[in-house]
């Protein structure tokens, strides 16, 4: 252990000193969780809380990636040290993955910014452990913005992209996108939307489909104000000024109140009951696992007794 | 700080050279997933500074490179010989057309496996995992 104290030590040096191959390891290290995935909390999470997070979600093929690399390119040549962090699915037969946003981000990579792909892993929850985590690790090692892609599809990967500052939501030109978007939930949870897909026909409707959802739906306790709706053709770069215009406006207005204390407050809140949640579910794992059938008392009965016993002991480390 | 043995294999797959046909790259892809592991799918005309920094960047345990024409006598070593000059410990396993005559020049400038046209999804998956293992321990 006292080894994998000083690796983790000079990890965490060598990361501050603008070691990307560090900070790739501890990445690593969170995403895996257990042991090493708390220290690296431990050690970053004094250093983090300054970078803007950015969440990008939407159906799969939207642009989502072409975006999000224009956006980190564009970034990446200017004054900034973007970060983007692109999950994908994993196959829930298999348990492999492949990753394919990197191609998109050549030019974003080359200029600089640090991409790092990554798969959900089967297991329940595992997501929404790693990902705040993730974040602070480039959080910590300066990185800002914070791009997290993720497909709007999932539960899980809503809410980790909901999780970030400003949440963007990426539909495509054409009838119905912005109905299925509004179906997924996406809706509630947008900052911002992008109309994707520009150059073929059909923007004006998705335009118009989402206003009108927009005055129907309640705008949540989230929204500091009614989301913008920014027209992009991806793969052209075009709209993109208004693009990164309308992101760090709405990145201003949450710094300029109290808005920013309370999203990430919620998020801590968040965070520490998923943290909660799998704690607890570990527990409960280990402690039926060598349970014998009691015939005669009922599931719910034994349920109370072990919780009972737990809580009175000092299990969780 | 050793690897959890639960975690899946992540590579970095690339295709070098200038020649235009990803069929071939994809079709690997499937098999590695199929096979469990993680790929981080680079596609067509990468350099060697692109694969090294994907490398870095995603902390890949294994490289797998494509080619074609017969650049494998000049890529694949320089592949492996950036890796190592960044300080990066992972095999690199090639794939493509090269020549039983070469199979040892290859092995000699550090390339961990290589894998004809014929190879099964099987063939692909194990020359992968033993490359890894290999330099695990
Ligand atoms: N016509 C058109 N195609 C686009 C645009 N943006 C992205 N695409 C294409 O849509 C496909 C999916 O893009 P990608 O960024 O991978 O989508 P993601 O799955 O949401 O990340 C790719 O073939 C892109 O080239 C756009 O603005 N117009
Ligand atoms: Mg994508």
């Amino acid at each position: 252990m006292a080894s994998e104290d000083s690796t983790l030590i000079s990890l965490v040096e060598k990361a501050s000193e603008g070691d990307r191959r560090s900070v790739g390891r501890l990445l690593t290290l969170v995403e895996r969780g257990g042991d090493s995935a708390e220290q690296v909390a431990e050690a970053t999470h004094t250093l983090s809380g300054k970078s803007h997070v950015i969440g990008i979600t939407g159906a799969p093929g939207a642009g989502k990636s072409t975006l999000t690399a224009c956006l980190a390119r564009d970034l990446a040549v200017s004054e900034y040290k973007p970060a983007v962090l692109a999950v994908d699915p994993s196959s829930p037969l298999t348990g492999g993955a492949i990753l394919g946003d990197r191609v998109r981000m050549e030019e974003a990579s080359e200029a600089g910014a640090f991409i790092r792909s990554m798969a959900t892993r089967g297991h329940a929850g595992g997501l929404a452990l790693a990902v705040p985590g993730m974040v602070r690790v480039f959080d910590a090692f300066g990185f800002n913005p914070i791009i997290i892609e993720t497909v709007g599809v999932g539960q899980v990967e809503v809410d980790v992209a909901s999780a970030a500052d400003t949440v963007v939501v990426v539909v495509t030109s054409g009838w119905g996108d912005a109905v299925q978007a509004n179906k997924a939930g996406l809706l509630e949870i947008a900052d911002l939307f992008v109309v994707n897909k520009a150059d073929r026909p059909g923007a004006s409707d998705a335009r118009r489909d989402l206003e009108l959802m927009i005055d129907l739906s309640q705008l949540t306790g989230q929204a500091v104000r009614r989301p913008e709706i920014v027209m992009t053709t991806a793969t052209e770069g075009e709209g993109l000024d208004e693009f990164k215009k309308a992101i760090f406006e709405h990145k201003e207005l949450l710094f300029e109140g109290e808005q920013i204390s309370i999203r990430r407050s919620k998020r801590w809140k968040a965070e520490v009951r998923s943290r909660l949640d799998y704690l607890l579910s570990e527990v409960a794992t280990e402690s039926i696992e060598n349970l014998e059938e009691e015939k005669g008392s009922s599931p719910g009965s034994v349920a109370r007794k072990i919780a009972k016993n737990l809580l009175k002991k000092d299990e969780l480390r | 700080m050793n690897k959890k043995e639960n975690a899946p294999i992540r590579i970095v797959l690339a295709k070098l050279g200038l020649d235009g046909h990803d069929r071939g790259l994809k079709v690997v892809a499937r098999m590695l997933r199929d096979a469990g592991m993680e790929v981080v799918y680079l596609g067509l005309r990468q350099t060697t500074e692109m694969v090294v920094t994907a490398v870095e960047q995603e902390d890949a345990d294994a490289v797998g490179i494509s080619m074609h024409n017969a650049g494998h006598l000049t890529l694949a070593p320089r592949i492996v010989k950036a890796l190592e000059d960044a300080g990066l410990d992972v095999p690199v396993v090639v794939g493509g057309i090269v020549p039983e005559s070469d199979l040892e020049a290859m092995a000699e400038a550090g390339v961990a496996g290589v894998l004809g046209p014929g190879s099964s999804a099987e063939d692909v998956a194990t020359c992968v995992r033993e490359a890894v293992a290999a330099r695990g321990e």
